[in-house]
């Protein structure tokens, strides 16, 4: 391409692609950088590139029949996705969801998260220049993978909520071999914070890079662990508890984690990688806590398949994804498809705010911003 | 979890309703609870986003009273939606507000005819709103007035179209390119009337009886 890289005629502003096949643009994602030497002007992010047309396809599935589509919406953490179409669609249809499957939802919720949380943490450091921690990330993702294939059958686009509960019940040797990995996974975190978090070359890299500030956080719609680490104290699974968050959070003292500034500034691109650090802490007590509760849950009644399911009206369920608030919104119009359904994801609007937070910045600091919001391609094109 | 939002004034729906009302009077109406209707029956109890409708023209105004009205304080526009209704002729935009202050939530709608759907934009009033706004347009063609860069988010800049809309028909190629390909049922259909005599390949699709008694599907039940 001829307009790859041009300068102005007095040479000072060049204009460079980047992507969409990049390696550190996590997916398919294309910026535009205006940039003096190494300084950008602006990164001018130009998506659209994984438009899949999943909210259209909505319209032409049945409710239950859209279920595996979800998970394309963020296949990083696909449980997510299907658990906020399942609730969206449960509070559309007033169906009823057994406690059990609450529980199974919650614990497949929270392991996905933290596997997600490693891919982001993992490929953070790799994309700043630190190779190692990214398999010893991706060998724990490897031992959750396992154990979501044993539980339903896939290893990425797991398709295991379903309408009304969720597809299988869990096993004893299942919930066993949970609480091994758990016990596993516990040390593996401070492994991890001695290994890069508080690692002194990475915390010079990163703190106080590319801070954010609560205002502006909430001004572009920054959710979930990144607006979080600027010091928004929200978290959905606390102040607005769905499925069972309701009855484990008080057991295991909850605190919502939020930067603190540690290393530099609040909000500053460390802090995100921190506070996702601190999710997997969280993340394994309350897998901890459902494992013990579910004990008390009839066996096998994880699903109440709705009957003759033809909703009316709209519903907005909101779910605390791996990347944030993910809003599902959903319109029937008394058919056995929805008639509109709407993903609102967490990288949709982090995008959003790269070319504001990009000026300024040098060109390498742009791979840094963008890993540490943990985008994923997918996510923002739907 | 539940004390620590009792603390803060959270507002219910109705009460949120009634606090805009008095300053917008005829600006906002239609307001709606959650549920209309017995909600113990699905078929008879309609849910709908507890919310009111604000009239297109006095919508920025609205907006922006949400925004910065003490009791009210929606700092973050969660979702903002828009609905083709083709038989009633109208575009829906749906706005789901929510306040980080307050810990409440509500959900505004505004409609506009389909012929000329233009709202009031409210990017300057949430910044998350300016590329919400453009994937409403990209894909639904809705035009957000005053929004300050109003251009196709996700489809390409020249795609001719909006592909969300109900009554959309596909060109048959962009650039050259097919949009679509015969279906592999087509296919074998068309070897079937070729090769064989009595075509016995593409019977009903068997989904039935049959995939519900299998072994192994009980657990489901």
């Amino acid at each position: 391409m001829s307009d790859l890289i041009f300068a102005d005629e007095h040479g000072e502003e060049m204009t460079l692609n980047m992507g969409p096949q990049h390696p550190s643009t996590h997916g398919v994602i294309r910026f535009i950088v205006r940039t003096d030497g190494e300084v950008m002007f602006s990164a001018e992010p130009d998506v659209g590139y994984l438009h899949r047309a999943i909210e259209h396809i909505a319209e032409k599935c049945t409710y239950e029949g859209f279920m595996p589509y979800t998970d394309r919406v963020d296949y990083v953490c696909a449980m997510t996705a299907n658990h906020a179409w399942a609730t969206a669609v449960e509070k559309l249809g007033h169906l009823e969801v057994p406690p059990r499957a609450h529980y199974l939802r919650v614990i497949s919720d929270e392991l996905n998260r933290i596997s997600s949380h490693c891919i982001a943490l993992g490929a953070m450091s790799m994309d700043i220049g630190a190779v190692t921690p990214f398999p010893y990330a991706l060998r724990e993702r490897e031992y959750i993978n396992d154990l979501l294939e044993e539980l339903c059958g896939a290893r990425l686009t797991y398709n295991y909520h379903r309408i009304g509960g969720v597809g299988w019940d869990m096993t004893d040797s299942w919930r066993d071999k949970v609480l091994r990995f758990l016990d596993h996974f516990e040390p593996v975190i401070d492994e991890f914070n001695r290994l890069i978090t508080f690692n002194p070359i990475f915390t010079r890299r990163l703190a106080g890079l590319a801070t954010i500030d609560a205002a502006t956080a909430i001004d572009y719609g920054l959710v979930g662990p990144n607006s979080r680490a600027s010091g928004v104290a929200f978290d959905l699974r606390a102040d607005h508890p769905y499925a069972m968050y309701g009855e484990i959070l008080p057991r295991i003292s909850w605190q919502t984690p939020v930067g603190q500034g540690l290393q530099g500034q609040v909000g500053d691109s460390w802090d995100r990688f921190w506070l996702r650090v601190e999710e997997w802490r969280w993340s394994v007590k309350i897998v901890r806590e459902a494992l013990d509760q579910i004990q008390s849950t009839p066996r096998g009644e994880f699903l109440i398949p709705p009957k003759r399911f033809r909703p009316k009206g709209d519903a907005l369920a909101r779910i605390e994804a791996a990347r944030g608030d993910m809003g599902c919104y959903v319109v029937g119009d008394g058919g056995t498809n929805a008639y509109r359904a709407r993903f609102r994801t967490g990288s949709f609007n982090a995008m959003g705010l790269i070319r504001e937070k990009s000026r300024g910045l040098m060109v390498a600091d742009l791979v840094a911003l963008i890993a540490s919001l943990d985008i994923v391609a997918p996510e923002i094109d739907r | 979890m539940a004390a620590r939002s009792e603390a803060l004034t959270v507002m219910d729906a109705q009460s949120i309703f009634e606090h805009v009302a008095r300053a917008w009077e005829e600006g906002v109406f239609g307001f709606h609870p959650a549920v209309i209707g017995p909600a113990a029956d699905p078929k008879e109890g309609v849910f709908r986003d507890a919310g009111f409708r604000v009239r297109p023209d006095g919508l920025a105004g609205v907006m922006a009273y949400l925004r910065d009205e003490s009791a009210l304080r929606f700092d973050f526009l969660q979702n903002l939606t828009a609905v083709d209704w083709p038989k009633r002729e109208v575009f829906e935009v749906v706005y789901h507000l929510y306040s980080y202050v307050h810990r409440h939530g509500i959900c505004v709608r505004v409609e506009v005819p389909r012929a000329a759907p233009h709202v009031p934009s409210v990017a300057l009033i949430w910044k998350t709103a300016n590329w919400l706004e453009r994937e409403q347009y990209d894909l639904l063609g809705v035009i957000f007035d005053g929004h300050p860069d109003l251009r196709r988010l996700l489809m390409p800049d020249d795609w001719v179209g909006h592909p969300m809309r109900k009554d959309y028909s596909e060109g048959k190629s962009y650039r050259g390119m097919p949009t679509s390909r015969p279906s592999p049922m087509d296919l074998l259909l068309d070897y079937d009337r070729a090769h064989v005599a009595r075509p016995t390949s593409v019977a009903k699709p068997a989904v039935s009886e049959d995939v519900e008694k299998a072994p192994g599907n009980e657990g489901t039940k």
